[in-house]
């Protein structure tokens, strides 16, 4: 990687750590010691179930907040504040700037995933006392779940780029809770017809498909997860990703900042 | 040769709810800047100092014209190695020190990493701020945040140094500091170009200064041609208590201090004050042109702008 994007990457991660966002794990922690201790009171065979579906849902929803709480703040704040001249009056190009960024954050929610995987297998042990094979899955949900991250944080940082931290928060958020959607409004695009029809099916494919990275569930289950939806979500969220990336660039190459 | 060349920068914005009224900040400006001069770029509050030098930064874009930079397109990324900028009221990440700022600053300007840790302790020392590590920015006073600033600009030896206000929010010590800064820098051989609307640092300091007001240049040129153009008067000062009729004649203005008289008077009546002073037998001890401030010139060419746009209306 470009050595540029590598130091604006590692200080935006510094500047989360040190704005304290990595405390949301004390957060987590609490809320899945506590859910394990009480579901291995009151619950008979379902302990697993339900602290895997709990943990699992916990990582996604903390993550997603944090991803556009700091993601809408990425550029906007930068430039409000005006710490981006100092560094765009180096020989730092805007793109490089706007991926470092990304990479920033992804790497902050990555780590912040990594120790609410800790947490999840610790409760998952403190349930049933031992590991299985089937529990590799949870592996599997938790990555679909980092893969939603990298497209929520791209999403967020296209707003950031033109827009307010306000709206971009109202419209990263509007676009994840449609997005959790999209197999529906897929569904309900087949049954209309004529333009409706041209319109629903455009926007249900533009809107991100996070309803096919949630696995939670089957993986509660002990449902195995066909290796074609690992290939297929992961170059899905990385085009996507990629995409919006490319969007809050473009944008970003032609902005003046006032 | 010349190190920064403006070629014709104008901004244009668009205003408004729908960004139909255009507002100029910047009309067609050429100067240019010589290597190793410090050049003041002089103005009122929204004169458009700032906007100009956000052009010459790459932060905003112009509407038209270009500018070269040690001979190089003002885009090309190369030369953005080779200049420092401070910013009007510098801000900076607060959740770092100052150190590990510096730090951040010298890798995105690609100081080699053996060289940065040496480069970011000298800078500081220079700046008076070598005994604040551990400290984070946001603990830090507006002079500090200054100076940090001004740390920054020069961290990684540019040749050309770029100051928005640099005195802004600097105590009289601190500001001292920053013009024997400048000095240094101007004899280290760089070329420093700042924005100010203090004239007496710009009097102090400044090889040249360009004045610009409501967009446009007013005036451009060293500091000494500028305030003797303007008044064309000289100080004649003899010893005595007597003031003859003739000097008085020649519309002087005369003032008598213990046992000397100082007179000051049209220049082109130099030569009949002196034949004056002869004829009644007084001894001349100095004659001087007189020179006006450049305060006084900068506030000249600003009423002279006003009237202009005043009699265009």
């Amino acid at each position: 990687m470009n050595a540029r994007i590598l130091h604006i990457a590692s200080n935006t991660f510094r500047e989360a750590v040190r704005d304290r966002v990595l405390y949301n794990l004390i957060a987590f922690a609490v809320l899945l010691s506590g859910a394990a201790i009480l579901v291995g009171q009151i619950s008979i065979d379902i302990e697993k179930l339900v602290v895997i579906n709990l943990g699992l849902t916990a990582v996604s929803l903390f993550g997603i907040v944090i991803a556009i709480f700091i993601g809408i703040g990425l550029v906007s704040k930068e430039i409000e504040k005006r710490t981006l001249y100092t560094v765009l009056s180096r020989p730092v190009r805007r793109w490089e700037f706007i991926v470092g960024k990304y990479f920033g954050l992804a790497g902050t929610l990555v780590v912040n995933t990594f120790f609410m995987a800790i947490g999840v297998f610790a409760a998952l042990f403190y349930v049933s006392h031992k590991f299985v094979r089937a529990d590799a899955l949870v592996l599997v949900a938790l990555y679909f779940i980092i893969l939603e991250f990298l497209i929520i944080c791209s999403l967020a940082l296209l707003f950031s780029s033109f827009s307010s931290p306000l709206l971009s928060a109202v419209f990263a958020f509007s676009l994840f809770v449609i997005g959790s959607f999209a197999e529906d409004l897929r569904g309900f695009a087949a049954i209309t017809h004529g333009f409706t029809r041209w319109l629903v099916t455009g926007a249900a494919y533009l809107v991100p498909n996070f309803s096919a990275f949630n696995i939670v569930s089957s993986i509660a289950h002990e449902q195995p997860v066909a290796m074609q939806l690992v290939w297929h979500n992961t170059l899905y969220a990385l085009f996507y990703a990629a995409m919006a990336l490319s969007g809050a660039v473009l944008i970003f190459e032609y902005r003046n900042l006032k | 040769m010349n190190t920064i060349e403006i070629l014709g920068l104008e901004k244009t914005y668009r205003v408004g709810f729908w960004a139909k009224r255009l507002k100029r900040a910047l009309h067609p400006l050429h100067l240019s800047v010589e290597e190793g001069e410090i050049f003041g770029f002089l103005g009122p509050n929204g004169a458009g100092k700032t906007t100009t030098l956000k052009l010459l930064m790459g932060l905003v874009f112009p509407s038209a014209g270009s500018a070269r930079i040690l001979g190089r397109d003002w885009t090309d990324p190369e030369v953005k190695a080779q200049i420092g900028f401070l910013p009007e009221q510098p801000y900076f990440y607060d959740h770092l020190t100052a150190h590990e700022l510096l730090n951040y600053y010298a890798q995105l300007s690609g100081v080699p990493a053996k060289e940065r840790s040496r480069r970011v302790e000298s800078t500081l020392q220079r700046v008076a701020l070598a005994n604040v590590q551990g400290v984070q920015l946001r603990k830090f006073s507006k002079g500090m945040l200054q100076r940090v600033g001004i740390a920054q600009a020069i961290l990684h030896e540019p040749k050309v140094v770029f100051f928005d206000e640099p005195m802004s929010g600097l105590d009289p010590i601190g500001r001292r500091e920053v013009r024997d800064l400048m000095e240094q820098l101007k004899h280290e051989g760089k070329t420093v170009f700042f924005s100010t609307h203090i004239l007496s640092d710009a009097e102090a300091l400044c090889d040249r200064v360009a004045i610009i007001h409501q967009g446009e240049l007013r005036g451009i040129g060293a500091v000494e041609d500028l305030t003797s153009s303007v008044q064309g008067k000289v100080e004649i000062v003899w010893q005595g208590t007597q003031v003859p009729a003739s000097m008085k004649a020649l519309g002087a203005d005369c003032h008598v201090t213990g046992d000397t008289v100082r007179a000051v008077i049209d220049e082109r009546q130099q030569d009949a004050a002196i034949d004056a002073l002869r004829r009644e037998r007084l001894r001349l001890i100095a004659l001087t042109p007189m020179r006006t401030s450049l305060e006084a010139y900068f506030v000249e060419r600003l009423q002279r702008a006003e009237t202009t746009a005043g009699s265009t209306v």
